[in-house]
């Protein structure tokens, strides 16, 4: 092996994302949670989690940035890196939607405890699945577990889409659930683009993986 | 103007010893080429196959075709012909040492039998112009001697040397490896404008000047042309395995 410390580098920037990783995971998880137990300190602690957040994703950019500018990377070097700097954004952007789901649950606390008609933590679990899948295959560079992802998101795609539909008819309905319903339709519509975001890195693994960019395309690309 | 260069199984030799094998790629004209790969991989072997300078070296022989156009230049011109219509560039500057610069530049005209002043006057000028040296020498033409100049305007003499012919193909070997960050710019900016009007062989050690200036790049590995693709693809997608062990620094 030769280059080692630029292996070195690469190495601790995986490191650096997969910590990174592990903070939005559980601020998700805390986020979903608390709704399930209208548990406000576990919302509080999803907020603080946010300036922690924010700050690997400007040290994780850096060190990429670094990289980029003093190891001249190729090829597949090359692919991970840019990988690496869109995930950490993802990543950023799912923590925001966590912070996003512990303030709507906060509010639901003020409002009386009414059944809705959409089922939260089953939506949330199959994001949250697909968060868990797509760093996985980004920790094996296993770019077949990635596209399995993609599937995913059509099935959290559908179930934001009932919920939206279900709980339009309920505030056209009982006008005075409206609050609660809102707040569960952005909810639903957070966790939704959770798996939005789960895709993306689903799609930049693989990319870096097989070098080739399957953004934008309805239908996956079969296997070389 | 370039021509499209077609290469078929070249082999070369040095007396016993196999070079290059089963050499085939296609140089397309008007365009930059690089070539890259490990130092004694083959590629300075391959571009002196280029223009018949190959079978100078003693012993040395070569095999297989090289179109030029439509001209098989093994079979259809002799050397001498040859190197007329291809102009080649070495690592190290090789300018004539006591000739003027003007006599440097003028010297290939003069072998070939031109000797009218306005004519010479007229391509020295037009070289030189070409090479981006015109402004820096345009007062000392005669006064100076090529080996008085620095040493990027002695490697932007020698291009301006090898285009006083007119030729339709330039073989660089490593032509900016031995110069600063800022005559490298320039040799690779000349590169960019001349690649318009000639067709641009270079071989180089540094990948990011093969990304900076040559649409398409082959990756030589112990005499064989492993991989031969767009630039971009070579430098973010390699296909083969070699290659990208090779790009990324993890040869070995
Ligand atoms: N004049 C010569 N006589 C005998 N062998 C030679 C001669 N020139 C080169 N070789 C051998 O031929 C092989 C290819 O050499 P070549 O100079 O083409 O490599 P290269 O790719 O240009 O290397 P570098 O990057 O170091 O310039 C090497 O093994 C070298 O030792
Ligand atoms: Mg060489």
């Amino acid at each position: 092996m030769i280059r080692i410390k630029f292996q070195q580098s690469l190495d601790e920037l995986k490191e650096r994302l997969l910590v990174m990783a592990g903070l939005v995971e559980q601020a998700i998880q805390r986020a979903t949670e608390a709704y399930t137990s209208r548990d406000e300190s576990l919302c509080e602690l999803v907020k603080m989690s946010e300036p922690a957040i924010n700050r690997m994703e400007r040290e994780i950019d850096q060190l990429a940035l670094d990289l980029l500018a003093m190891e001249q990377p190729m090829a597949v070097d090359l692919r991970f890196i840019l990988s690496v700097i869109r995930i950490n954004v993802d990543l950023e952007r799912m923590g925001d939607q966590a912070v996003n789901i512990a303030g709507r649950v906060l509010d639901l606390g003020k409002q009386a405890n009414v059944d809705l008609p959409v089922d939260i933590p089953r939506l949330a679990l199959l994001s949250a699945a697909m968060v868990r899948k797509a760093l996985q295959a980004f920790i094996e560079g296993d770019a077949e577990m990635a596209q399995s992802v993609l599937m995913l998101d059509d099935q959290v795609d559908d179930m934001n889409r009932d919920a939206f539909r279900a709980l339009g008819d309920l505030i056209k309905d009982k006008p005075e659930l409206a609050p609660q319903a809102l707040n569960a339709l952005i909810i639903s519509r957070n966790l939704e683009r959770v798996g939005d975001h789960a895709t993306n890195i689903a799609e930049d693994v693989i990319f870096w993986v097989r070098g080739r960019d399957v953004r934008h395309h309805s239908l996956p690309d079969d296997g070389d | 103007m370039g021509v499209d260069i077609r290469v078929e199984n070249l082999n070369a030799w040095y007396g016993p010893v196999h070079t290059l094998h089963d050499v085939s790629l296609h140089i397309p004209a008007n365009h930059a080429t690089a070539l890259i790969g490990p130092s004694g991989c083959g590629k300075s072997t391959f571009v002196r196959c280029l223009n018949r300078m190959h079978e100078t070296s003693p012993g040395a022989r070569a095999d297989g075709t090289v179109l030029m156009g439509d001209i098989d230049i093994y079979k259809d011109a002799t050397p001498v012909e040859i190197r007329r219509r291809v102009g080649m560039v070495f690592q190290r500057p090789n300018p004539f040492p006591t000739m003027s610069i003007y006599d440097n530049v003028a010297s290939g005209l003069k072998l070939n039998g031109f000797r009218k002043k306005r004519v010479l006057d007229e391509v020295v000028e037009r070289s030189l112009k070409q090479a981006a040296l015109w402004d820096e020498v345009k007062d000392d033409l005669k006064k100076k001697s090529g080996a008085s100049i620095s040493g990027g305007q002695q490697q932007r003499l020698c291009i301006a040397r090898a285009l006083a012919v007119d030729p339709e193909v330039l073989l660089m070997d490593e032509p900016a490896s031995a110069l600063d960050p800022v005559s490298t710019a320039k040799i690779e900016d000349l590169i960019f404008k001349l690649k318009s009007q000639y067709t641009i062989v270079i071989v180089t050690h540094n990948m990011q000047q093969a990304a900076r200036v040559a649409e398409n790049t082959g990756f030589f590995l112990m005499g064989k042309l492993v991989e031969f693709a767009p630039t971009t693809k070579i430098f973010t997608n390699p296909s083969d395995k070699r290659t990208e062990d090779y790009i990324t620094g993890r040869f070995g």
